[in-house]
């Protein structure tokens, strides 16, 4: 038998989950917590300067581990601070587990200093959430918190845990056995031999793949199905990187900003076999427009995402993996000549284009000269902007996990605290965040954790002094009407970078940008990499919002 | 440059549906419930709930229209940790016809 407060088992339960490093921000309702925390000699805490910060280092390190990540914050603000993270996490499918502070139970409800329902805020943004009533439900939530979070579909779960929970002393015979995940849901084998059959007999099959390859590890797999079975395959934005991109049957990113060839072969699909993917608007422009000849096959981990946005005519619900696993057997090894052939055709009629892309000054040229100074071991986190399609068209991601990025919810802000994540689970590899200036604003005060940490983080700030894609959309669709888009004053961000203790080199004043630029990516240690880009330079194509994936303007 | 909205769905008209939940008996449940319901305009017209058994769980009974966004509701629903399970019955059913009385 042993006696401890409701924060000292908390802590517990979490060294015994295996979590080695949380990221948070303390305060008064919280405290009882972090007085236990400080007793733990296995979790490395890291100080977040705003708790949204927090929320995105613990989605960096769950993206690149595939395992869920902490974060923490007190009550009220601190725990408001969290929930575009939250959301974010939601959307995109990571495995989170968010501990917040809340009054004395005794208080709730009446208004106390620093009381928000975190607990009813965060109900359409979590896949689960708990109010603590007493220390000894713990033993059962935390554990459940886990397994919640990282069965199925993944997702973020909250533990909200009044302060004196957190005080009450409990005494604990045995502790209950780390979280594990639920076993896969049981394969419709009737359905997997259908999909097999349409995927045989198809003229002009297509394979479509979502974040749920990835999620699911099941990247090598789905290259597997492609070469067995000839299908070109495009990614959407979650899952670049799970088919290297230069990879003969990759047609690369569907959808908004995606080639036109992508979205032409598309089109001419005959069987469209969507694998962890969910028919998102910007995937698809108008649903009822996409792959209209196509007969559907659609594996998912959520029975929910199944004949949402179109009908399957297979529906299989199942964990990507073993499906895929159960798939491959069944499938006749196809060369397709005349289909691929025939997509190779439209590949360079109407071929992604990247103007500019040998000059390092320019948006895509500097993308390119930052991926030839690294290999595929770096790992690639952005914000949310123009840059941010940039990268995803541009860069030569070749292996899952390897990008990072805000695809559902779109949350600029987003890039640098998911960067210290992602080297703070991945100390060994370089880790670049390109970011925009509008973006990279919203949780700058991360230079200083960063600074902190001292970790190995380069951001590649491509600065237009706008908000990018507001502009472009004002110019393209709204009459050239341009208000609140340009920023009025440009600030020094050289000096703020130098200001955190970050090194900065600005690329604008470099001889030789290119040089400058694989320089301060191989010094080790953070540094900020600035460049000036035109703002007249757009993200092309572009499916107009609401139009269909084949009404593309430029490119 | 309009984007594409859905208008909303008119739900007189449809058929109506009871049903039938069960789900954990703790503070919060009929608010992941509702909210489900509530975030999609998707209008709940009656709505029962008591204990079951030994109190752990509770079985709900609600009264929606059957337009086709259901279906989504129901695998959502599903999808809930407290959802325990999820019965359709017909209008017919008269767990909501024998309480007439109390709001006539």
């Amino acid at each position: 038998m042993m006696q401890m407060t409701g924060a000292q088992l908390m802590v517990r339960l979490l060294e015994r989950q295996g979590v080695r490093t949380v990221a948070g921000i303390p305060g008064g309702a919280i405290l009882p917590f972090y007085d236990a925390l400080s007793g733990s000699e296995q979790i490395h805490h890291v100080l977040a300067r705003h708790e949204q910060g927090a929320g995105f280092i613990a989605q960096g390190m769950a993206r690149v581990s595939g395992v869920p990540q902490v974060c923490i914050a007190s009550s009220g603000p601190g725990a408001t601070n969290l929930v575009t993270a939250i959301a974010d996490a939601c959307l995109d499918s990571i495995p989170m587990v968010v501990i917040t502070g809340q009054v004395p139970q005794a208080m709730i409800g009446t208004d106390a200093f620093q009381e928000v329902d975190i607990y009813g805020i965060t109900v359409p943004i979590t896949k689960h959430n708990f109010l603590v009533r007493s220390a000894q439900e713990l033993l059962e939530v935390v554990p459940e918190a886990f397994r919640i979070a990282m069965s199925g579909r993944p997702g973020p779960v909250l533990i909200d845990v009044p302060k004196d929970v957190q005080n009450q002393l409990v005494t604990v015979a045995e502790f209950p056995a780390p979280a594990v995940a639920d076993p896969a849901p049981q394969l419709d084998l009737e359905a997997v031999e259908l999909a097999a059959k349409m995927i045989n007999e198809a003229e002009r099959p297509v394979l479509y793949l979502g974040g749920g390859v990835v999620a699911s590890g099941a990247a090598p797999l789905a290259v597997q199905l492609a070469e067995q079975a000839g299908l070109p395959t495009t990614m959407t934005l979650m899952a670049l990187g799970a088919m290297p991109m230069d990879h003969p049957l990759s047609i690369g990113m569907l959808g908004m900003h995606g080639a036109r060839y992508t979205n032409f072969v598309l089109e001419e699909a005959d069987v469209l076999v969507c694998v962890g993917a969910r028919f998102d608007d910007r995937a698809i422009g108008r649903a009822a427009q996409f792959c209209p000849n196509a007969r559907i096959v659609h594996i998912d981990i959520d029975r929910s995402e199944l004949h949402k946005i179109k009908n399957a005519h297979v529906a299989i619900h199942a964990n990507v993996k073993c499906a895929l696993e159960a798939l491959l057997p069944r499938l006749q090894a196809t060369l397709r000549k005349r289909w691929l052939s025939h997509v190779d055709s439209l590949k360079t009629r109407f071929p992604m284009q990247f103007p500019g892309q040998d000059d390092p000054r320019t948006h895509y040229g500097l993308v390119h000269a930052v991926a030839a100074a690294l290999d595929d071991r770096a790992i690639v986190a952005t914000d949310v902007g123009q840059h941010q399609m940039w990268v995803a068209q541009a860069y030569p991601f070749r292996r899952a996990r390897q990008w990072l990025t805000s695809g559902g919810l779109g949350t600029m802000g987003f890039g640098l605290p998911t960067a210290i994540g992602a080297a703070l689970a991945e100390p060994d590899r370089t880790v670049v965040c390109f970011t925009g200036d509008g973006s990279f604003k919203m949780n700058i005060q991360e230079l200083a954790t960063l600074a902190e940490e001292g970790l190995n983080v380069k951001i590649v700030l491509m600065n237009n002094n706008a908000l990018g894609l507001v502009y472009q959309q004002q110019t393209l669709f709204y009459g050239q009407r341009l208000f609140a888009s340009k920023y009025r004053t440009e600030p020094d961000f050289v000096k703020i970078a130098e200001g955190f203790g970050v090194a900065a080199v600005d690329l604008d004043l470099a001889d030789n940008p290119r040089a400058a630029l694989a320089e301060a990516l191989h010094r080790p240690g953070p540094c900020l990499i600035h460049a000036t880009i035109d703002r007249e330079q757009f993200v092309y194509p572009m499916v107009p919002p609401g139009a269909a994936n084949t009404e593309m303007i430029g490119g | 440059m309009i984007e594409q909205v859905s208008d909303p769905l008119p739900q007189a008209g449809y058929a109506k549906v009871v049903l039938e939940l069960d789900v954990n008996n703790h503070p919060g449940v009929m608010s992941h419930i509702c909210n489900l319901f509530a975030r999609r305009a998707f209008n709940v017209e009656g709505i029962l709930c008591m204990p079951v058994s030994d109190g752990t769980r509770s079985r709900i009974w609600l009264l929606v229209f059957d337009d086709q966004r259901l279906e989504q509701m129901v695998r959502q629903l599903e999808k809930l940790e407290d959802v325990l399970n999820v019965r359709r019955h017909g209008a017919e059913h008269e767990v909501f016809e024998r309480l007439e009385g109390f709001f006539h």
